[in-house]
């Protein structure tokens, strides 16, 4: 594990980060991480252990008041960060197309150069045939899917997911992981993921954070050591019920403190 | 099969009220004409269709008058509402000093405020004053649904414009506008409304002879006691109103349609 570590420099370095809210609220305290370009991360942790807060943090929309959050790499927080909410919060007014092209929208980029790129990214989560239609003619996981190629249309370097899937239901979220990793395994983004469920963290991620909740803060680091491509062997594999349960104890470790 | 079901259905929801409505004028009718009830006092509808063909040009004159007032008023209204909305949705001191005052604006009775306009614009210009009467009762529904609407822009969606670099005008353009959308027409079919109603009340107090507007028809065929003319100046006013009413909902939901849940239509 530290072999692959070493070998790619790590893209997000946070030491000691600290927030605490207007209300007096400590909502992180003293969150050291390192996360290596291309990585994929998984944050889990019962709600209000502030998972949520550190993605902000690294997007740049809140700001740490306690630490320090540097990009090694890269010297600086990419321009391109794609950020994936736990609703698909999709623009009901406009088209799949039309939502997909808001990112090259903003950045001035126009229509017709952007096309091929919308394309592209429609087509790599699978809603080519719906790019005229509108958010509330897809079910759910469709509209995540189109969330996702949002997300990915300016091919950023990060990609930072904020329990993007826990609204849809069993087979739709694992259909989802699996095209994820797909398209992490193709692109290799550097993926935070935040969610509330063990399974999901370690079927997806090659590290897990496990974080505990007031205050907010990182109670264990397990890394996963299986490797890509995962799918069906690996979720009925003793040893991912192994590291299940290694994580779930974690969890009720941190909880019992 | 479907297509049929839901065409005849179309279809009685035009043909049942209109029979109603028929059915209506037929009673009215008969119990005039049975009880022999002076025309002075309530006229047969056959006598006030008769008025309404005799005194077409005159009372097509003040029509148009009256629409031209309402329509300029409820234009302005938007151009105003919307403008100032937008002004106060980009700066929050602007809004804190200037929000009261348009209370104070729409609070105060707009009736009170007719004979100091009337005054200040002069009697030969009665129609200019109409206007900025009928301006002042539309403008206020607009402003307030816009301002509402304008905040009401997902905050996920805006944490996306702000990662993305958006800037103060995309954000408005792309996000808060069409956010605001939905509520922007609400305002608009309650101003459209109220532009009519502040047309002709601000004619009733501006008061003899200076107005040709259907207001003043009804004033004058009152002071005559000509009373089926007086319900035909009423039964267009009634007409103009549901046409401003039936135009703003056909231009919601033309613009809603695809996408908001007020417009869409439920299958199944």
């Amino acid at each position: 594990m530290s072999a692959a570590g070493a070998a790619s420099p790590s893209l997000i370095e946070l030491s000691g980060i600290g927030k605490t809210y207007a209300n007096g609220t400590v909502a992180l305290t003293g969150v050291d991480a390192s996360i290596r370009e291309g990585g994929f991360v998984s944050l889990v942790g019962p709600s209000g252990c502030g998972k949520s807060t550190l993605l902000r943090i690294v997007a740049g929309l809140i700001a740490e008041d306690r630490g320090k959050l540097d990009w090694p790499a890269s010297g600086a927080r990419p321009h391109d960060i794609g950020f994936v909410f736990q609703d698909a919060t999709l623009m009901p007014w406009a088209s799949v197309t039309d939502n997909v092209y808001l990112p090259l929208k903003l950045k001035a980029v126009s229509r017709a150069e952007a096309g091929p790129r919308i394309e592209a990214a429609l087509s790599r989560v699978g809603l080519s045939d719906f790019a005229s239609a509108f958010p509330r003619e897809l079910s759910g996981g469709m509209k995540m899917r189109v969330s996702i190629a949002r997300a990915l249309v300016t091919e950023p370097p990060v990609l930072l997911m904020d329990e993007p899937f826990a609204a849809l239901d069993e087979f739709t979220r694992e259909k989802l992981d699996d095209d994820l990793l797909s398209l992490w395994q193709a692109q290799r983004f550097t993926t935070i993921f935040v969610t509330h469920s063990i399974y999901e963290s370690v079927f997806l991620s090659e590290r897990v954070l496990v974080m505990g909740a007031r205050p907010g803060r990182i109670l264990a680091e397990i890394e996963i050591g299986e490797p890509y491509p995962r799918g069906r062997a690996f979720r009925e594999s003793p040893r991912y019920v192994e590291i299940c349960a290694r994580v779930s104890a974690a969890l009720r470790e941190g909880a019992a403190i | 099969m479907k297509r049929d079901d839901t065409l005849s259905a179309r279809l009685m929801r035009i043909l049942v009220p209109v029979a109603a409505g028929i059915l209506f004028l037929l009673l009215w009718e008969a119990f005039v004409t049975i009880r022999e009830i002076p025309r002075f006092v309530l006229p047969a509808p056959s006598v006030i269709f008769e008025s309404l063909v005799q005194n077409f040009s005159s009372l097509m004159g003040s029509l148009w008058v009256t629409l031209r007032v309402t329509i300029a008023a409820f234009l302005l209204a938007v151009v105003g509402g919307v403008g100032l909305a937008i002004l106060f949705s980009q700066s929050r001191h602007v809004e804190m000093a200037l929000f009261p005052y348009a209370i104070v604006l729409q609070v105060t009775p707009v009736v009170s405020i007719a004979p100091l306009i009337l005054i200040w614009v002069g009697y030969d210009n009665v129609e200019f004053a109409l206007l900025i009467l009928a301006w002042i009762v539309a403008f206020f529904p607009i402003l307030s649904n816009t301002t509402l609407g304008l905040r009401s822009a997902d905050h996920n969606l805006r944490d996306l414009f702000r990662l993305y670099g958006a800037s103060r005008w995309q954000v408005l353009t792309e996000l808060q506008l069409p956010s605001a959308l939905p509520y922007i027409l609400a305002g608009l079919k309650i101003s459209g409304g109220l532009a009519l109603i502040g047309a002709v009340v601000a004619e009733f107090v501006a008061g003899s002879g200076s107005g040709n507007g259907l207001a003043w028809r009804i004033v004058e065929a009152g002071n005559r006691l000509d009373i089926p003319r007086m319900f035909a100046a009423l039964f267009l006013l009634s007409a103009l109103g549901i046409a401003i009413f039936f135009s703003l909902s056909l231009l919601e939901n033309r613009l809603l349609r695809r996408w908001h849940e007020s417009a869409v239509r439920r299958e199944g």
